[in-house]
């Protein structure tokens, strides 16, 4: 029988979580490099052993783990990551020109094919590359170089490159998004890149439908149809057709359409899930109640699922990268929380259970479907 | 023999316990310490000083024979006492964050 693993970064370490195919029983192995922040845990999904980790903490900086046998052992790689020349400036959060500095690795996205290759977004917004296994990483500069570069502004978390898109059938193009600039494509790996947020709308900008400059929460994608993007935007859940050449929005009747996580069912291209949260100033659920939403027609028709979560005073929150479904049958879908509660749904979203009650605070959570 | 006592969390991904006994050849200083304590233990490049700077990361602080030794220049000699071995040098993650 297949089973999964869940890999889950948080405040203060990393933790395995593993069952069989029913996802009923849990394994619980963790903390991993406990005390340090793993901002995100990911699997190859060219060799299911190779798992890669971010960990890092203000005292001492970033690190890369890597492991080769699920999760178990960890050797640290390099952890090298320098921007390319003269790093320029971007403004600040006042509105003047700031350095740009390495903070930590918000993001690894293992290559498709190459289990040596991997993408790492960080912050200050920049997106790097190893493709010997973690022992070196290259910028691949374009990107923070391009034109509007020095007008990106972070947002409360940092100005972070928190999401990186492949496509298996177009190795050279990648999609990634940094907050708060906005959504960005490149089609010759990396060299050139091009804005792709027409469409978007965001109140807190002096020109609401500027080209650059919104704040991209996250974006998912299902891998058999690449041209179908869906955003959560710091408000608004969006919606493209065409690849991220124009956005439409699909909030339709969530209770609120800010939020951070979106993912898309693995085996249903229209059903998307998120987490509604009340508001930018309120990172919380709506009336305490935690409840993720489902659209099984690509957006705007939406409903709630909350059989098995918190239905009352319930104040955490859902970040960004913590959320992730599996490919067995029927979909499993799972995220975790602020309160460190990792919640598993074995029937697309229908019911659900923690896995884990009390981790620390949840900021990631990726899964991967074992043989 | 120079001695060097790193961190819990340091220790730990160096994968040592108490202290370490470095070879450090004269003129002793922060910068030849960390030099040699990089190369014998790679895995805490950067962890200490930034790899692009080699400058002390913010939160991190140099002790020795009961001296805050964090702002002195990396090049300047350390005390006898630390080069001799007969004191440790003394790696501190500072007092922050609650």
């Amino acid at each position: 029988m297949s089973g999964v693993r869940v890999l889950v970064g948080t405040r203060k370490g990393a933790f395995v979580l593993t069952a069989d195919g029913t996802r009923r029983h849990w394994d619980v192995s963790g903390p991993h490099f406990g005390g340090w922040e793993v901002y995100h845990v990911k699997g190859s999904p060219a060799d299911p052993n190779r798992v890669w980790a971010s960990q890092s903490t203000a005292w001492f900086g970033q690190l890369i783990q890597r492991s080769d046998d699920g999760g178990t052992t960890w050797e640290p790689v390099g952890n090298r990551f320098a921007y390319d020349g003269v790093p320029g400036t971007h403004l600040w959060y006042d509105g003047t020109p700031h350095p740009w500095e390495f903070a930590r690795v918000w993001h690894l996205e293992p290559s498709l094919t190459d289990p040596d290759a991997v993408w790492a977004g960080v912050e200050d917004a920049a997106l790097f590359r190893t493709a010997d296994g973690g022992q070196t990483w290259q910028e691949l500069p374009g990107l923070r170089t391009h034109a509007s570069a020095s007008s990106w502004q972070p947002g409360a978390g940092g100005m972070c490159l928190h999401t990186i898109l492949l496509e298996r059938t177009r190795p050279d193009r990648l999609r990634v998004a940094i907050s708060s600039a906005g959504a960005f494509q490149t089609d010759d790996a990396g060299t050139t890149w091009r804005p792709i947020n027409r469409g978007l709308r965001s109140e807190q900008l002096p020109n609401p439908t500027a080209e650059v400059g919104h704040c991209v929460h996250r974006i998912a994608m299902h891998p058999s149809r690449p041209q179908v993007l869906f955003m959560q935007k710091h408000w608004d859940v969006m919606r493209s057709d065409d690849g991220g050449a124009s956005w439409h929005e699909v909030s339709g009747n969530l209770p609120s359409d800010f939020g951070f996580p979106i993912d898309v069912h693995a085996h249903e291209p229209e059903t998307i899930y998120v987490v509604p949260i009340k508001s930018d100033s309120e990172h919380y659920p709506p009336e305490g109640r935690l409840r993720v939403y489902r659209s099984r027609t690509g957006g705007h028709e939406w409903e709630a699922l909350g059989r098995g979560l918190p239905q009352r005073d319930c104040y955490v929150n859902v970040l960004r990268n913590a959320m992730a479904v599996d490919t067995l049958e029927p979909c499993g879908v799972y995220f975790g929380t602020t309160g460190g509660q990792v919640y598993a749904s074995a029937d697309a979203g229908d019911h659900w259970a923690p896995i884990v009650r009390d981790l620390p605070a949840v900021l990631s959570v990726e899964v991967q479907r074992l043989p | 023999m120079t001695r060097v006592v790193l961190p819990q969390h340091l220790r730990k991904l160096a994968r040592v316990g108490g202290e370490v006994t470095l070879e450090v050849a004269p003129p002793v200083s922060q910068r030849a310490v960390l030099d040699a304590l990089e190369s014998r233990y790679p895995m805490l490049r950067g962890t200490v000083r930034d790899q692009v700077t080699l400058r002390r990361r913010p939160y991190v602080r140099f002790f020795a024979c009961a001296q805050d030794l964090s702002h002195e220049p990396p090049d300047a000699p350390l005390p006898d006492a630390v080069a001799t071995g007969a004191e440790p040098f003394l790696i501190v993650g500072a007092m922050a964050g609650g």
